[in-house]
Protein backbone atom coordinates (compact mmCIF):
# COMPACT_ATOMS: atom_id res chain seq x y z
CA UNK A 1 0.00 0.00 0.00
CA UNK A 2 1.62 3.39 -0.54
CA UNK A 3 1.62 6.20 1.77
CA UNK A 4 1.06 9.42 1.31
CA UNK A 5 2.77 12.64 2.67
CA UNK A 6 0.07 15.63 3.91
CA UNK A 7 1.32 19.42 3.00
CA UNK A 8 -0.20 19.33 7.14
CA UNK A 9 2.24 17.28 8.06
CA UNK A 10 5.17 18.86 5.80
CA UNK A 11 3.68 22.16 7.87
CA UNK A 12 3.52 21.11 11.35
CA UNK A 13 6.93 19.52 11.06
CA UNK A 14 8.56 23.00 10.00
CA UNK A 15 6.30 24.87 12.58
CA UNK A 16 7.63 22.41 15.36
CA UNK A 17 11.48 22.31 14.18
CA UNK A 18 12.32 26.24 14.18
CA UNK A 19 12.15 27.17 17.34
CA UNK A 20 14.00 24.68 18.58
CA UNK A 21 16.40 25.11 16.13
CA UNK A 22 17.04 28.56 16.60
CA UNK A 23 17.99 28.66 20.24
CA UNK A 24 19.47 24.98 21.15
CA UNK A 25 22.78 23.53 19.31
CA UNK A 26 21.83 19.68 17.76
CA UNK A 27 24.11 17.57 19.91
CA UNK A 28 26.46 16.63 17.60
CA UNK A 29 27.72 20.40 16.74
CA UNK A 30 27.62 21.13 20.66
CA UNK A 31 30.10 18.10 20.92
CA UNK A 32 32.18 19.26 18.11
CA UNK A 33 32.68 23.04 19.64
CA UNK A 34 33.41 21.68 23.14
CA UNK A 35 36.15 19.43 21.82
CA UNK A 36 37.69 22.22 19.92
CA UNK A 37 37.67 24.62 22.53
CA UNK A 38 38.96 21.82 24.53
CA UNK A 39 42.17 20.84 22.27
CA UNK A 40 42.52 24.91 21.30
CA UNK A 41 45.77 26.42 22.46
CA UNK A 42 45.58 29.71 20.47
CA UNK A 43 44.86 32.65 23.04
CA UNK A 44 42.20 34.68 20.39
CA UNK A 45 41.26 30.88 18.96
CA UNK A 46 41.06 29.91 22.53
CA UNK A 47 38.72 32.89 23.52
CA UNK A 48 36.12 32.62 20.62
CA UNK A 49 35.37 29.18 21.49
CA UNK A 50 34.62 29.68 25.35
CA UNK A 51 32.19 32.65 24.11
CA UNK A 52 30.45 30.04 21.62
CA UNK A 53 30.26 27.46 24.62
CA UNK A 54 28.77 30.32 26.87
CA UNK A 55 26.45 31.50 23.83
CA UNK A 56 24.56 28.33 23.41
CA UNK A 57 24.24 27.44 27.43
CA UNK A 58 22.88 31.17 27.46
CA UNK A 59 20.67 30.66 24.25
CA UNK A 60 19.59 26.96 25.56
CA UNK A 61 18.74 28.23 29.59
CA UNK A 62 17.09 31.53 28.49
CA UNK A 63 15.20 30.18 24.75
CA UNK A 64 16.38 32.84 23.08
CA UNK A 65 18.41 32.46 19.37
CA UNK A 66 22.27 31.46 19.58
CA UNK A 67 22.47 34.01 16.64
CA UNK A 68 20.59 37.02 15.14
CA UNK A 69 21.14 35.99 11.99
CA UNK A 70 17.87 33.18 12.63
CA UNK A 71 17.84 32.72 9.04
CA UNK A 72 16.22 31.66 5.69
CA UNK A 73 14.12 28.53 6.47
CA UNK A 74 15.42 25.88 3.90
CA UNK A 75 13.27 22.53 3.62
CA UNK A 76 13.71 19.26 2.20
CA UNK A 77 11.42 16.53 1.64
CA UNK A 78 13.05 12.89 1.33
CA UNK A 79 10.62 10.39 -0.28
CA UNK A 80 11.23 6.92 -1.41
CA UNK A 81 9.49 4.12 -3.59
CA UNK A 82 5.66 3.76 -2.32
CA UNK A 83 5.74 7.44 -1.15
CA UNK A 84 3.74 9.66 -2.55
CA UNK A 85 3.77 13.44 -2.84
CA UNK A 86 1.68 16.20 -3.86
CA UNK A 87 2.53 19.04 -5.85
CA UNK A 88 1.42 21.28 -3.30
CA UNK A 89 2.86 19.69 -0.16
CA UNK A 90 4.74 22.80 0.67
CA UNK A 91 1.67 25.14 0.10
CA UNK A 92 0.97 25.76 4.22
CA UNK A 93 5.21 25.98 4.59
CA UNK A 94 4.94 29.40 4.73
CA UNK A 95 1.93 30.28 6.74
CA UNK A 96 4.06 27.75 9.76
CA UNK A 97 7.36 30.19 9.07
CA UNK A 98 5.79 33.25 9.66
CA UNK A 99 3.95 31.95 13.00
CA UNK A 100 6.88 30.18 14.17
CA UNK A 101 9.01 33.40 13.19
CA UNK A 102 6.43 35.87 14.96
CA UNK A 103 5.63 33.35 18.07
CA UNK A 104 9.69 32.40 18.89
CA UNK A 105 11.03 36.05 18.44
CA UNK A 106 13.11 35.41 15.16
CA UNK A 107 14.57 37.63 13.26
CA UNK A 108 12.84 38.49 9.52
CA UNK A 109 16.17 38.22 6.87
CA UNK A 110 14.09 37.89 3.65
CA UNK A 111 13.48 40.42 0.92
CA UNK A 112 10.98 39.97 -1.59
CA UNK A 113 12.72 39.98 -4.57
CA UNK A 114 17.05 39.95 -4.68
CA UNK A 115 16.97 42.76 -7.73
CA UNK A 116 13.61 44.49 -8.33
CA UNK A 117 12.07 44.58 -4.74
CA UNK A 118 14.59 45.13 -1.50
CA UNK A 119 11.22 45.24 0.96
CA UNK A 120 11.85 43.10 3.81
CA UNK A 121 8.47 40.70 3.42
CA UNK A 122 8.33 41.36 7.51
CA UNK A 123 7.75 37.27 8.32
CA UNK A 124 10.83 35.62 6.82
CA UNK A 125 8.68 33.67 4.44
CA UNK A 126 9.25 32.39 2.23
CA UNK A 127 10.88 29.22 2.69
CA UNK A 128 13.22 27.87 -0.12
CA UNK A 129 11.89 23.98 -0.45
CA UNK A 130 12.41 21.09 -2.54
CA UNK A 131 11.35 17.41 -3.16
CA UNK A 132 14.25 15.02 -3.39
CA UNK A 133 13.41 11.05 -4.78
CA UNK A 134 15.69 8.51 -2.30
CA UNK A 135 15.74 5.19 -2.84
CA UNK A 136 14.93 3.86 0.21
CA UNK A 137 11.56 2.41 0.17
CA UNK A 138 8.52 3.62 2.42
CA UNK A 139 10.94 6.58 3.58
CA UNK A 140 9.11 10.21 4.08
CA UNK A 141 11.68 12.24 6.20
CA UNK A 142 11.87 16.23 6.38
CA UNK A 143 15.18 18.21 6.79
CA UNK A 144 14.62 21.68 7.68
CA UNK A 145 17.97 24.36 8.11
CA UNK A 146 17.97 27.59 9.27
CA UNK A 147 20.55 29.42 6.84
CA UNK A 148 22.30 31.86 7.92
CA UNK A 149 23.75 34.60 5.13
CA UNK A 150 27.13 34.70 6.04
CA UNK A 151 27.90 31.77 5.70
CA UNK A 152 26.29 30.95 2.43
CA UNK A 153 27.85 33.92 1.16
CA UNK A 154 30.89 32.39 1.17
CA UNK A 155 30.38 29.69 -0.59
CA UNK A 156 30.85 28.88 -4.03
CA UNK A 157 30.74 27.30 -6.97
CA UNK A 158 33.33 26.20 -9.50
CA UNK A 159 33.34 23.96 -12.45
CA UNK A 160 36.71 22.26 -12.71
CA UNK A 161 39.10 20.91 -15.60
CA UNK A 162 38.46 16.46 -15.10
CA UNK A 163 42.41 16.51 -15.29
CA UNK A 164 42.85 18.86 -12.11
CA UNK A 165 41.64 16.04 -9.89
CA UNK A 166 41.55 15.80 -6.11
CA UNK A 167 44.71 18.18 -5.83
CA UNK A 168 42.23 20.91 -7.82
CA UNK A 169 39.47 20.33 -5.47
CA UNK A 170 41.85 20.62 -1.89
CA UNK A 171 43.03 23.88 -3.35
CA UNK A 172 39.49 25.07 -4.14
CA UNK A 173 38.15 24.44 -0.67
CA UNK A 174 41.19 25.94 1.21
CA UNK A 175 41.37 29.11 -1.30
CA UNK A 176 37.47 29.35 -0.41
CA UNK A 177 38.20 29.12 3.90
CA UNK A 178 41.27 31.61 3.40
CA UNK A 179 39.91 34.11 1.51
CA UNK A 180 35.74 33.84 3.13
CA UNK A 181 36.20 31.42 5.89
CA UNK A 182 36.77 34.33 8.77
CA UNK A 183 33.08 35.65 7.09
CA UNK A 184 31.06 32.35 7.98
CA UNK A 185 31.50 32.45 11.53
CA UNK A 186 34.48 29.50 11.99
CA UNK A 187 34.37 26.65 13.64
CA UNK A 188 32.70 25.67 9.96
CA UNK A 189 31.15 22.61 8.64
CA UNK A 190 32.22 22.83 5.35
CA UNK A 191 29.92 21.22 2.58
CA UNK A 192 31.66 20.02 -0.56
CA UNK A 193 29.43 18.76 -3.15
CA UNK A 194 31.55 16.90 -6.27
CA UNK A 195 29.63 15.86 -9.57
CA UNK A 196 26.69 16.37 -11.01
CA UNK A 197 26.01 19.15 -13.19
CA UNK A 198 26.02 23.29 -12.72
CA UNK A 199 22.89 23.55 -10.63
CA UNK A 200 22.97 20.41 -8.97
CA UNK A 201 26.29 20.03 -7.31
CA UNK A 202 25.08 23.05 -5.23
CA UNK A 203 22.74 20.99 -3.50
CA UNK A 204 24.93 18.11 -2.75
CA UNK A 205 27.59 20.78 -0.89
CA UNK A 206 24.27 21.97 0.89
CA UNK A 207 22.78 18.41 1.46
CA UNK A 208 26.28 17.11 2.54
CA UNK A 209 26.09 19.76 5.80
CA UNK A 210 22.47 17.34 7.36
CA UNK A 211 25.07 14.63 7.75
CA UNK A 212 26.00 14.83 11.86
CA UNK A 213 28.90 16.06 12.57
CA UNK A 214 31.75 13.33 13.73
CA UNK A 215 30.16 11.09 10.84
CA UNK A 216 32.48 9.93 7.52
CA UNK A 217 31.32 9.72 4.11
CA UNK A 218 29.74 6.04 3.86
CA UNK A 219 32.70 5.14 1.04
CA UNK A 220 36.01 4.78 3.04
CA UNK A 221 37.52 6.36 -0.24
CA UNK A 222 34.88 9.75 0.14
CA UNK A 223 35.61 9.35 4.17
CA UNK A 224 39.54 9.94 3.72
CA UNK A 225 39.30 12.70 1.18
CA UNK A 226 37.18 14.29 3.73
CA UNK A 227 39.88 13.87 6.39
CA UNK A 228 42.54 15.24 4.44
CA UNK A 229 40.00 18.29 3.36
CA UNK A 230 39.77 18.68 7.18
CA UNK A 231 43.57 18.50 8.02
CA UNK A 232 44.11 21.08 5.38
CA UNK A 233 41.60 23.34 6.49
CA UNK A 234 42.47 23.37 9.82
CA UNK A 235 46.18 24.02 8.35
CA UNK A 236 44.79 27.15 7.24
CA UNK A 237 45.44 28.64 10.59
CA UNK A 238 42.09 30.87 10.02
CA UNK A 239 40.98 29.67 13.60
CA UNK A 240 37.77 30.02 15.16
CA UNK A 241 36.21 33.42 14.40
CA UNK A 242 39.17 33.94 11.88
CA UNK A 243 41.36 35.13 14.95
CA UNK A 244 43.62 32.36 14.61
CA UNK A 245 44.86 28.79 16.00
CA UNK A 246 43.91 24.93 14.43
CA UNK A 247 40.11 24.71 14.32
CA UNK A 248 38.54 27.03 11.25
CA UNK A 249 36.53 23.62 10.81
CA UNK A 250 34.36 21.13 13.04
CA UNK A 251 34.22 18.99 9.74
CA UNK A 252 34.31 18.50 5.79
CA UNK A 253 31.30 16.96 4.65
CA UNK A 254 31.64 15.31 1.28
CA UNK A 255 28.90 14.46 -1.01
CA UNK A 256 29.83 13.06 -4.45
CA UNK A 257 27.93 11.77 -7.81
CA UNK A 258 28.13 11.03 -11.33
CA UNK A 259 29.10 13.85 -13.75
CA UNK A 260 29.73 14.66 -17.67
CA UNK A 261 33.23 13.29 -19.42
CA UNK A 262 34.42 17.16 -19.54
CA UNK A 263 33.20 18.26 -16.01
CA UNK A 264 34.69 18.32 -12.33
CA UNK A 265 31.89 20.26 -10.75
CA UNK A 266 32.32 21.44 -7.24
CA UNK A 267 30.30 23.18 -4.48
CA UNK A 268 31.38 24.61 -0.95
CA UNK A 269 28.58 25.54 1.06
CA UNK A 270 29.77 26.86 4.30
CA UNK A 271 28.18 26.07 7.66
CA UNK A 272 28.24 28.36 10.67
CA UNK A 273 29.13 27.71 13.91
CA UNK A 274 25.61 28.08 14.73
CA UNK A 275 24.56 24.92 11.88
CA UNK A 276 21.20 25.03 12.73
CA UNK A 277 19.57 21.27 11.29
CA UNK A 278 17.60 18.69 11.75
CA UNK A 279 15.84 15.80 10.30
CA UNK A 280 12.72 13.63 10.98
CA UNK A 281 10.52 11.35 10.40
CA UNK A 282 6.86 12.45 8.99
CA UNK A 283 3.52 10.82 9.26
CA UNK A 284 2.17 9.49 6.56
CA UNK A 285 -1.63 8.89 5.44
CA UNK A 286 -2.45 4.87 4.22
CA UNK A 287 -3.31 5.42 0.31
CA UNK A 288 -5.37 2.61 -1.71
CA UNK A 289 -5.83 3.11 -5.03
CA UNK A 290 -4.14 5.95 -6.94
CA UNK A 291 -5.56 5.19 -10.52
CA UNK A 292 -3.54 7.76 -12.31
CA UNK A 293 -0.18 6.26 -11.60
CA UNK A 294 -1.49 2.48 -12.16
CA UNK A 295 -2.04 4.09 -16.11
CA UNK A 296 0.90 5.45 -16.64
CA UNK A 297 3.34 2.77 -15.62
CA UNK A 298 5.71 1.19 -17.99
CA UNK A 299 4.34 4.33 -20.66
CA UNK A 300 7.06 6.71 -19.51
CA UNK B 1 43.24 37.60 29.67
CA UNK B 2 46.65 39.08 28.26
CA UNK B 3 45.53 42.65 26.97
CA UNK B 4 41.99 43.41 27.42
CA UNK B 5 41.31 47.05 27.88
CA UNK B 6 37.94 48.60 29.22
CA UNK B 7 36.59 51.50 27.20
CA UNK B 8 34.39 53.93 27.47
CA UNK B 9 32.22 54.42 24.23
CA UNK B 10 32.15 57.20 22.42
CA UNK B 11 35.79 56.50 22.07
CA UNK B 12 38.36 58.27 22.57
CA UNK B 13 40.88 58.76 19.45
CA UNK B 14 43.74 59.07 21.99
CA UNK B 15 42.83 55.78 23.82
CA UNK B 16 42.84 54.19 20.50
CA UNK B 17 46.35 55.13 19.51
CA UNK B 18 47.21 52.67 22.62
CA UNK B 19 45.21 49.55 21.06
CA UNK B 20 47.09 47.03 18.81
CA UNK B 21 45.54 44.39 16.47
CA UNK B 22 44.75 41.21 18.70
CA UNK B 23 44.30 43.34 21.58
CA UNK B 24 40.88 42.13 23.74
CA UNK B 25 38.41 44.76 24.86
CA UNK B 26 35.49 45.67 27.12
CA UNK B 27 33.49 48.89 25.28
CA UNK B 28 30.59 50.24 27.79
CA UNK B 29 28.65 53.08 26.59
CA UNK B 30 26.27 53.89 23.44
CA UNK B 31 27.02 53.02 20.03
CA UNK B 32 24.62 52.66 16.63
CA UNK B 33 23.68 49.30 14.87
CA UNK B 34 23.74 49.70 11.16
CA UNK B 35 23.86 47.06 8.41
CA UNK B 36 23.55 46.77 4.46
CA UNK B 37 20.42 48.61 3.70
CA UNK B 38 20.85 50.94 6.36
CA UNK B 39 24.67 52.18 5.01
CA UNK B 40 22.59 52.77 1.35
CA UNK B 41 20.53 55.87 2.64
CA UNK B 42 22.84 56.94 5.34
CA UNK B 43 25.43 57.51 2.37
CA UNK B 44 22.87 59.72 0.57
CA UNK B 45 21.97 61.71 3.83
CA UNK B 46 26.06 62.36 4.30
CA UNK B 47 25.78 62.98 0.32
CA UNK B 48 23.05 65.24 0.52
CA UNK B 49 23.58 67.53 4.10
CA UNK B 50 27.36 67.26 3.57
CA UNK B 51 27.95 66.21 7.47
CA UNK B 52 26.65 62.78 8.87
CA UNK B 53 23.39 63.19 10.61
CA UNK B 54 21.94 61.38 13.77
CA UNK B 55 25.29 62.57 15.92
CA UNK B 56 27.08 59.60 14.26
CA UNK B 57 30.41 61.67 14.17
CA UNK B 58 32.85 60.62 16.31
CA UNK B 59 30.75 57.18 17.37
CA UNK B 60 31.26 53.68 17.22
CA UNK B 61 29.18 51.85 14.18
CA UNK B 62 27.86 48.32 14.69
CA UNK B 63 27.23 46.41 12.20
CA UNK B 64 24.01 44.14 13.12
CA UNK B 65 20.71 43.56 12.99
CA UNK B 66 19.58 42.14 16.29
CA UNK B 67 16.49 39.88 16.53
CA UNK B 68 12.97 41.20 18.74
CA UNK B 69 13.02 41.30 22.44
CA UNK B 70 13.35 38.68 24.15
CA UNK B 71 14.32 37.46 28.13
CA UNK B 72 13.69 40.66 29.28
CA UNK B 73 16.56 42.14 27.47
CA UNK B 74 16.57 44.42 23.93
CA UNK B 75 17.35 42.58 21.92
CA UNK B 76 16.94 38.11 22.38
CA UNK B 77 20.16 37.72 19.99
CA UNK B 78 22.77 40.40 18.79
CA UNK B 79 26.23 40.44 17.37
CA UNK B 80 27.82 41.26 14.41
CA UNK B 81 27.42 40.40 10.95
CA UNK B 82 30.06 40.51 7.74
CA UNK B 83 32.20 43.69 8.21
CA UNK B 84 33.31 43.32 4.34
CA UNK B 85 29.79 44.17 3.08
CA UNK B 86 29.97 47.18 4.30
CA UNK B 87 33.45 47.90 3.09
CA UNK B 88 31.50 50.48 0.15
CA UNK B 89 30.57 52.80 2.83
CA UNK B 90 33.09 52.57 5.29
CA UNK B 91 36.19 54.56 4.33
CA UNK B 92 33.42 57.82 4.11
CA UNK B 93 32.20 57.21 6.95
CA UNK B 94 35.12 56.99 8.88
CA UNK B 95 36.14 59.99 7.07
CA UNK B 96 33.14 61.89 8.32
CA UNK B 97 34.34 61.26 11.92
CA UNK B 98 32.87 58.10 12.68
CA UNK B 99 35.76 56.24 15.19
CA UNK B 100 35.33 52.70 15.03
CA UNK B 101 33.31 49.87 13.22
CA UNK B 102 32.63 46.77 14.73
CA UNK B 103 31.46 43.74 12.67
CA UNK B 104 32.87 40.08 11.87
CA UNK B 105 35.91 39.05 9.26
CA UNK B 106 38.28 40.79 7.03
CA UNK B 107 38.39 43.84 5.68
CA UNK B 108 39.38 45.81 2.11
CA UNK B 109 42.50 47.34 1.55
CA UNK B 110 40.41 50.64 1.21
CA UNK B 111 39.26 50.45 4.94
CA UNK B 112 42.87 49.29 6.28
CA UNK B 113 43.87 52.40 4.67
CA UNK B 114 41.06 54.44 6.28
CA UNK B 115 41.84 53.46 9.83
CA UNK B 116 45.83 54.08 9.11
CA UNK B 117 44.72 57.88 7.33
CA UNK B 118 41.91 58.90 9.72
CA UNK B 119 43.14 57.27 13.03
CA UNK B 120 40.26 55.30 13.24
CA UNK B 121 39.68 51.42 14.19
CA UNK B 122 37.73 48.29 12.84
CA UNK B 123 36.93 45.86 16.08
CA UNK B 124 35.38 42.72 15.62
CA UNK B 125 33.12 40.56 17.78
CA UNK B 126 32.22 36.78 17.98
CA UNK B 127 30.08 36.11 15.12
CA UNK B 128 27.23 33.71 16.30
CA UNK B 129 27.43 34.85 19.83
CA UNK B 130 24.96 36.41 19.78
CA UNK B 131 23.21 35.32 22.95
CA UNK B 132 25.85 35.96 24.83
CA UNK B 133 26.48 39.91 23.57
CA UNK B 134 22.83 40.05 23.99
CA UNK B 135 23.62 39.93 27.26
CA UNK B 136 25.66 43.09 27.54
CA UNK B 137 22.72 45.34 25.72
CA UNK B 138 21.12 46.94 28.38
CA UNK B 139 19.15 49.41 26.26
CA UNK B 140 17.85 50.21 22.14
CA UNK B 141 15.87 52.85 20.75
CA UNK B 142 14.85 53.64 16.99
CA UNK B 143 16.78 56.29 15.43
CA UNK B 144 16.17 56.11 11.76
CA UNK B 145 15.10 53.72 8.58
CA UNK B 146 12.47 52.39 10.93
CA UNK B 147 10.72 50.46 7.95
CA UNK B 148 13.76 48.28 7.72
CA UNK B 149 12.93 46.68 10.64
CA UNK B 150 15.83 45.08 12.29
CA UNK B 151 18.05 47.18 9.50
CA UNK B 152 17.01 50.60 11.19
CA UNK B 153 19.52 52.58 12.74
CA UNK B 154 19.42 51.92 16.17
CA UNK B 155 21.02 53.65 19.25
CA UNK B 156 22.08 50.85 21.96
CA UNK B 157 23.92 51.23 25.53
CA UNK B 158 26.31 48.16 26.26
CA UNK B 159 27.98 46.93 28.99
CA UNK B 160 31.51 45.51 28.93
CA UNK B 161 30.99 44.43 25.47
CA UNK B 162 33.67 42.31 24.02
CA UNK B 163 35.71 42.59 21.25
CA UNK B 164 39.22 42.55 19.73
CA UNK B 165 41.07 44.92 17.70
CA UNK B 166 40.59 43.87 14.16
CA UNK B 167 42.37 46.79 12.65
CA UNK B 168 44.57 49.05 14.62
CA UNK B 169 45.00 52.94 14.14
CA UNK B 170 48.19 51.92 12.21
CA UNK B 171 46.03 49.94 10.09
CA UNK B 172 47.94 47.04 11.21
CA UNK B 173 45.60 43.86 10.84
CA UNK B 174 44.59 40.34 12.57
CA UNK B 175 43.12 38.90 9.50
CA UNK B 176 45.80 37.70 6.96
CA UNK B 177 45.65 38.67 3.86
Amino acid sequence: MDKLVTKQAVAQAVYEAIPALACVLPEDVEAGIIAARDDERHPLGRAVLDQLCENMRIAAKDCVPLCQDTGTVWVSLDAGPGVLVPADVFSLVDDAVARAYDQARLRKSVVRDALVDRTNTGDNTPAFCDIHPVAEPGVARLSVMLKGGGSDNASRVVMLAPGAGRAAIVEEVVRCVREKGANACPPLVVGVGVGGTFDKVASLAKRALLRPVGEPASDPEVAAFERELLEAVNATGVGAGGLGGRHAALAVAVSTAPCHIAALPVAINMGCSALRCCTVDLPTQPVSVVAASDGCEGEV
Amino acid sequence: MENTASLSLPLDREALRRLRAGDRCLLTGPMYTLRDAGHLRLLEELSAEGALPYGLAGQTVFYAGPTPPAAGRPFGAVGPTTASRMDFAAPVLYRAGVVATLGKGKRSEEVRRACAETGSVYLTAVGGAAAYLAKCVTSSRIIAYADLGTEALRRIEVVDLPVFVGIDVAGNTIFEA
